[in-house]
């Protein structure tokens, strides 16, 4: 903490370096991203170039108010992908770097980084909270990959996506099968859809057909139960949910023309959805992208950075830098990102960064800090944390979803139910079996007829149904001057009391009521 | 036809109008009608049932009738004119008491009438007398429970006692106990009937209504209301067991279904299970809160306010029970109607359980008389707030919290909630930063996008009226609530 220097010091430094990796076409910064950054008080070096590939020339840094020159000395280093080996010595000691390292899969960069007792902090690390989003660079990718993956199938497929009827016949639309519903799924369904395509989607989380069907597609539901997420991140599916879902995805196999798969699991490889024969029963000229090719594929055959075409003629794409390929955009979202986390890390706004390790987000980004490695964070800071919950909540939780009856069991329940009510009714003496047809009747009568009641008529409605129930008074009318002055008196008294309700429910009612007026 | 017949007839036709009521109170359009055939229906059967009871009754009893029907007339007419929309709760609340009260009356009545006078009695036959003892305590127990529970619904409404739910240590097993009590009771008293069976059975009824509502927060009372009307109506149809009618049976189970119905609706606003509010004492997660999302909130002026309204293309107004506490709904509709004049498009989002009551909400904005076609429910208005350029949310909290939707450790956790925070600004209407009545705290006022207007609801409005009106078309801001009356 004593590094932690007071604010009237200078600002410190931001070097925006160019990118090293081969193919790689994005810039940490763009001119509007580092107007940001000189907002939070910041002085901005980039690098000459840095952002020539994404189509941002020097002169447009230097008319945002950067430097053109050295950016690997200064104290914030902010890139894409994790430095390498030579490109971790450049940096300075005491240096903040922050870029996509990808902590789980490098634990042998952490080391590095630690021996150049710099600060890193990983920006794929930040949590799923919605305060966090506007930092999620994972999200912003995966939402430029998922419509670049569309792109690249129409490049390769041969026809229309949208069907027309023109004078030389008729073309039907093509079919196209999103496997997975996150934010790259999301985004593929939401182009392939608007391309005009027939999009159909699945994915093991029942809860998000509705935000499938926003986008235009059709959800395709596996018919397993199944837990719904906590964590925002689709889960390892059960044995019976993967025989189902390897089921209709053998049957979609056949009718589709393209299929987008998207489905990863963190840190582990990613899921196989389609198989060999899945692919050889496509049609010839269908075409395949395996947005998870870098972890794996979720295609048997994928070739992680290259297009395959299978002896049946299907093109598997599987290119693991579907972001890059749209540089100019992936560069803005991913410098945004960026932006803001720095924002975050400023809270002063003068300049000096400054990471505060009891908020959930800057604890989680960072993975090591002043040459210490502080990765994992603790796991009970990030905001999902289902098994710390159930240990000391209480026995009434929030059940993201109940368990629905099975229909045998809800037959036997009706069946139960109405077998009860013969017997009750069978049994009864004959006026109790009257009285009792008409009561069931009734409320019956009274769930179906105010089934489409408008929302806001409820309080209306509430007040004449208790004018209504102040039918009761009609009890105690039968029941006065019948008997000894006390039946009488309470009569009395009941009388008083429903026609209170009444006549006040009435008129309540039609007050409420003359002051609805329509605009 | 005899004065019998027809007065069965009379109470067929009063049953079909009161479908035709409900039916009638479900859309704007037929609502008025509906209040119409009700109370016709209510006359028809009122009559009916005095003319043939004037036939076997003293013409001194028939005075006292009328009499008492004269008294209740008038208090139920004063105060339905003077009840401010506001206290629309309350008045409702109480008025479910009486339905209770009335009929443990009736069930009193009916013991004093047949079972008091033991072997001598000769209303009922033989082989229904063990029924209806029973019918006797269901239709007391029930109204009973309603009269209790609604007095202490009234009470928490009115903030004559505190609203935080009540913690008795094992309330579940005391609230199935009363139950247990209840059944063993029946049975002893079908066995042999006493006055002692008669007053333990209204005292645990009366303990067992009190214990349930007690247990229930404040922030859940647009359920218990909902609940507590359901209640009535069962009640209602109870007595009409007890009695024999089948009007009282038809309408108490109508009223009784459609009110469980209305509070299913509710329950599912609230990601609740309908089978836990019935219980009652669904309150119970309402403390803790966990790990905290704290963070800088940023404060904005009224002056501030108005300028983002004024370049606003479009505008959603969320109401919560604070602008009900602060009478705000006037200036609200005034600022509705001038920002509409600018050509802005407002428009309101009712969460279902705003408010202490169902529809309190669009009620105080009739009131105000905005338009109802603006007054959206969440459903209808959840996926504009992505285009809409500013969020009001005026003594809202809970229903617009996102931790609902986003921390799955929050006690409001899986509750639909409003998504105001999608949209460009935010301005939050609240007194101080305290946490709302689920007493969680709001991650939307410290996100990026919203900024907070600290202070009274209504005066903050009327601040940024006068603003508005500064340079604006209209000089002041005309609040008061007789102005345009004419013409309508």
């Amino acid at each position: 903490m004593s590094a932690d220097a007071p604010s009237h010091h200078p600002p410190q430094l931001i070097g925006v370096v160019a990118e090293s990796a081969s193919g790689e076409t994005r810039v940490a910064a763009t001119p509007t991203t580092v107007r940001l950054l000189l907002k939070c008080g910041y002085e901005a070096v980039v690098e000459t170039g840095a952002g020539e590939a994404s189509g941002f020339d020097d002169q447009a840094y230097v008319e945002a108010g950067a430097q053109i020159g050295e950016a690997w000395n200064a104290d914030v280093v902010l890139k894409v992908n994790a430095p390498t080996a030579s490109e971790i010595t450049r940096l300075r000691e005491g240096a903040t770097v922050v870029g996509l390292l990808a902590p789980a899969q490098n634990p042998e960069l952490l080391q590095e980084l630690s021996q150049a007792g710099v600060t890193a902090l990983a920006l794929d690390a930040v949590p799923r909270i919605s305060r966090a989003q506007s930092m999620d660079v994972l999200s912003s990718m995966a939402n430029i990959a998922g419509y670049r993956a569309v792109i690249e199938a129409a490049h390769v497929f041969g026809r229309f996506f949208t069907g027309q009827v023109t004078a030389a016949g008729k073309v039907p639309p093509a079919k196209v099968l999103v496997a997975g519903a996150g934010v790259a799924g999301l985004a593929a369904i939401g182009a392939a859809s608007s391309l005009g395509a027939v999009v159909r989607a699945t994915d093991p989380r029942p809860e998000v057909a509705d935000q499938v069907r926003s986008l235009g597609g059709e959800y395709l539901p596996v018919d397993v139960v199944q837990e719904a997420s906590t964590d925002g991140y689709a889960k390892a599916t059960s044995a019976d949910y993967d025989r189902a879902a390897a089921e209709l995805y053998h049957e979609q196999a056949q009718d589709v023309d393209i299929v987008i798969t998207t489905a990863l699991i963190p840190g582990r490889p990613a899921p196989r959805l389609l198989t060999a024969a899945d692919v050889a029963a496509m049609k010839p000229g269908s075409v395949i992208v395996d947005m998870a090719a870098a972890m794996g594929g979720n295609v048997e055959g994928t070739v992680a950075g290259r297009t395959v075409v299978t002896d049946n003629g299907v093109t598997i794409i599987g290119y693991t830098d579907l972001a890059s390929r749209l540089p100019a955009q992936a560069s803005q979202l991913f410098g945004t990102n960026l932006a803001n986390l720095v924002k975050l890390l400023t809270p002063g706004k003068d300049g000096r960064l400054t990471v505060d390790f009891d908020d959930v987000v800057q604890r989680a980004v960072t993975v090591v800090r002043g040459g210490e490695i502080t990765w994992p964070p603790p796991p009970v800071a990030v905001s999902a944390a289902p098994a710390a919950q159930t240990a000391e909540a209480a026995p009434v939780e929030p059940e993201p979803e109940r368990p629905r009856l099975t229909p045998a069991l809800r037959f036997g329940l009706i069946g139960l139910g109405m077998l009860a009510m013969f017997l009750l009714v069978a049994f009864a003496p004959a006026q109790l079996a009257e009285n009792f047809t008409v009561f069931a009747l009734a409320v019956v009568i009274g769930y179906y007829v105010i089934g489409k009641v408008h929302h806001a008529l409820h309080t209306p409605l509430m007040s004449v149904t208790n004018a209504i129930s102040g039918i009761v008074v009609i009890g105690a009318l039968l029941q006065i001057g019948h008997e000894n002055t006390l039946v009488t008196a309470l009569s009395c008294v009941a009388i008083l009391l429903t026609s209170v309700n009444v006549f006040g429910g009435f008129a309540v009612t039609r007050r409420m009521l003359s002051m609805f007026s329509k605009g | 036809m005899t004065s019998t017949t027809a007065s069965h007839a009379a109470d067929l036709v009063a049953a079909l109008l009161f479908i035709l009521s409900l039916a009638g109170l479900s859309q704007h359009r037929t609502s008025r009608a509906g209040v119409v055939y009700g109370i016709a229906g209510m006359a028809l059967a009122l009559i009916a049932t005095i003319v043939v009871a004037a036939q076997s009754i003293s013409a001194g009893a028939v005075a006292l009738i009328l009499v008492a029907t004269a008294v209740g007339a008038a208090i139920g007419l004063w105060r339905a004119r003077r009840v401010e929309m506001t206290q629309m709760p309350e008045l409702i609340a109480v008025l479910h008491s009486f339905v209770g009260l009335a009929a443990v009356l009736v069930g009193w009545n009916s013991y004093l009438e047949v079972e008091s006078h033991g072997d001598a009695q000769t209303r009922i036959g033989a082989d229904l007398l063990g029924i209806h003892h029973a019918e006797v305590f269901i239709g007391i127990f029930i109204g009973a429970v309603t009269f209790t529970g609604s007095v202490v619904a009234f009470l928490k409404l009115s903030a004559r006692i505190k609203s935080r739910p009540l913690m008795l240590p094992g309330k579940n097993a005391l609230n199935i106990g009363a139950l247990v009590a209840f059944v063993a009771l029946t049975v002893w008293f079908t066995i042999s009937p006493s006055l002692p069976l008669m007053i333990a059975v209204t005292a645990l009824a009366l303990a067992l209504g009190w214990h349930l509502v007690a247990s229930i927060g404040g922030g859940d009372m647009p359920v218990v209301v909902s609940m507590l009307n359901s209640y009535s109506g069962w009640a209602a149809a109870a007595a009409g067991f007890l009695l024999n009618n089948n009007l009282l049976i038809v309408t108490g189970a109508l009223v009784g279904s459609s009110g469980a119905y209305l509070s299913y609706i509710m329950c599912k606003a609230m990601n609740r299970s309908f089978l836990s509010v019935i219980a009652g004492g669904f309150g119970i997660e309402a403390p803790s809160g966990g790990q905290e999302e704290q963070g800088e909130h940023r404060e904005v002026r009224a002056a501030e306010a108005a300028e983002m309204l004024a370049q606003a293309r479009s505008v959603i107004i969320t109401p919560g029970y604070g602008m009900a506490v602060a009478q705000a709904q006037h200036p609200v509709a005034e600022l509705t109607r001038r920002l509409r004049e600018r050509g802005v498009e407002v428009r309101f989002g009712v969460h279902p359980v705003a408010g202490r009551l169902p529809g309190h909400m669009n009620v105080l904005l009739a009131e105000a008389k905005v338009p109802y076609d603006i007054v959206l429910e969440m459903d209808e208005i959840n996926d504009d707030f992505a285009d809409t350029s500013v969020v009001l949310v005026i003594g809202a909290n809970d229903t617009v919290n996102p931790a609902a939707m986003d921390d799955p450790s929050s006690p409001i956790a899986g509750m639909p909630v409003l998504r105001v925070w999608e949209s460009e600004q935010v301005i939050v209407f609240k007194r101080s930063m305290a946490s709302g009545y689920a007493g969680v705290q709001n991650p939307l006022f410290f996100r990026e996008n919203s900024a907070m207007l600290f202070g009274d609801a209504k005066q903050s409005v009327e601040a940024i009226l006068h603003t508005l009106g500064s340079d604006g078309h209209h000089g002041e801001s005309s609040t008061g609530r007789q102005t345009s009356l004419a013409g309508r």
